[in-house]
């Protein structure tokens, strides 16, 4: 356990100084301690786990100016997964009221007549609904295959904001496919 | 999207981070706060005329050391309850140390003084608006240690709002006291108190809502 905290600092040292590819281990390796964190207490919540992984993992990126060299890597870790942990469920039990349970009988029977090129249409539509600092990101980066830093040069937006931006972005087009079908 | 992906995304072309900047950015807010805290006390509620004379009594100093020691500590809480996972360490015992040291001096100087002085030592001649005077020169250094905390990543939020706002009550105070004519201990221990607990009551109760991330 030592050797894994001293192994993962340097590494996410060595990201903070601009070293991408340890940094890519760093969050790559890091990945799976959240998992396993993030699994042990959504037990109840499956569904959520790979979500709230990948929200920790922006968080620690976007947060990680605020990492104290000096001071224990676990200790920071922890603390950011437990706050944003805590957010989601306070976010959940504020929302769940409203939520209308999925009636899952209609899924199953649902037709499934859709051609690929009505199905990029509707991917179309949908995007056009989400706001621009959503919808350009997505564009740029997942739908033409453009760099984060290009994307982030034509947008005007900062390169932690297309990133935001992807991530929120998709999710909300996620909810919004499941709403549909 | 796989977090492997994502992964790689955040990856990507990521800056080195420069470790200096958020010192810099914390003095800059620090003297910004300062300027207008200063501008406030010397513009609107005017220096106190007898500064020159007070200066040369030792009271004058046991009160800025007070305020500022009190402001230090503050500081001290902001900047550890800013960062995740990080301790406050002895920062409350010293809170509490200067407070109480403050108090057992006030007590010892109502317990020698004669009787009709005594209420005189506590209510000075502005005890009914130094609170609020108070409260009034901390609001722009509020301001800047709540902006301080945006710029980290406070996990704690209550107690996060409570420092920054018992920083800024500290060292508002610290600043209101070139206007304050009042230097008796018992004054100090109770209306410049309350005086730096009305903005660290106002950060407990806003701080979650104005420093969440």
């Amino acid at each position: 356990m030592q050797s894994k905290e001293e192994r993962l600092r340097s590494l996410l040292i060595r990201g903070l100084v601009g070293d991408a590819s340890a940094y890519h281990i760093f969050l790559s390796e890091l990945t799976a301690h959240l998992r396993f964190f993030v699994r042990r207490r959504l037990a109840h919540l499956p569904e959520e786990v790979e979500d709230l992984v990948q929200e920790l993992l922006l968080a620690i990126h976007n947060q990680r100016h605020t990492y104290d060299r000096a001071q224990p890597l676990t200790a920071w870790v922890q603390a950011i997964a437990r706050y944003k942990l805590i957010d989601l469920l306070r976010r959940r039990s504020r929302t769940n009221g409203l939520h209308d349970p999925l009636d899952e009988d209609d899924d199953l029977l649902a037709p499934a007549d859709g051609d690929a090129a009505e199905a990029r249409h509707d991917l179309a539509k949908l995007l056009q609904q989400l706001p621009d600092r959503q919808r350009l990101p997505i564009l740029l980066v997942k739908i033409e295959g453009g760099s984060v830093a290009d994307a982030a040069k034509r947008t005007g937006m900062s390169e932690s904001a297309v990133k935001v931006g992807i991530h929120r972005g998709l999710k909300a087009l996620a909810a919004r496919i499941r709403s549909i079908s | 999207m796989k977090t492997e992906d994502w992964v790689s995304l955040l990856a990507t072309g990521v800056e080195p981070i420069d470790a200096k900047r958020t010192a810099r950015r914390q003095l800059l807010a620090i003297i910004g706060g300062l300027f207008g805290a200063l501008a406030f006390t010397a513009g609107i509620l005017r220096l106190n005329p007898a500064l020159s004379h007070a200066v040369v009594e030792p009271m004058f100093w046991i009160r800025e050391a007070y305020c500022a020691a009190l402001a230090l500590l503050g500081f001290a809480a902001v900047t550890r309850l800013a960062r995740p996972g990080t301790r406050l360490g002895l920062v409350p015992a010293g809170i509490g140390t200067v407070v109480l040291v403050m108090w057992i001096f006030a007590a010892t100087v109502l317990l020698r003084a004669p009787a009709q002085d005594r209420s005189h030592l506590i209510f000075g001649k502005t005890a009914a608006v130094c609170p609020f005077l108070i409260a009034l020169v901390a609001a722009p250094l509020f301001f800047s240690f709540l902006w301080v905390l945006r710029e980290l990543a406070p996990t704690r939020l209550r107690l996060a709002g409570a420092a920054a706002g018992f920083a800024a009550g500290s060292l508002g105070a610290l600043v209101y006291s070139l206007h304050c004519p009042e230097l008796a201990a018992p004054f100090l221990g109770t209306w410049y108190l309350i005086g730096m607990l009305i903005p660290t009551a106002l950060g407990a109760w806003f701080g979650p809502r104005l420093v969440r991330w």
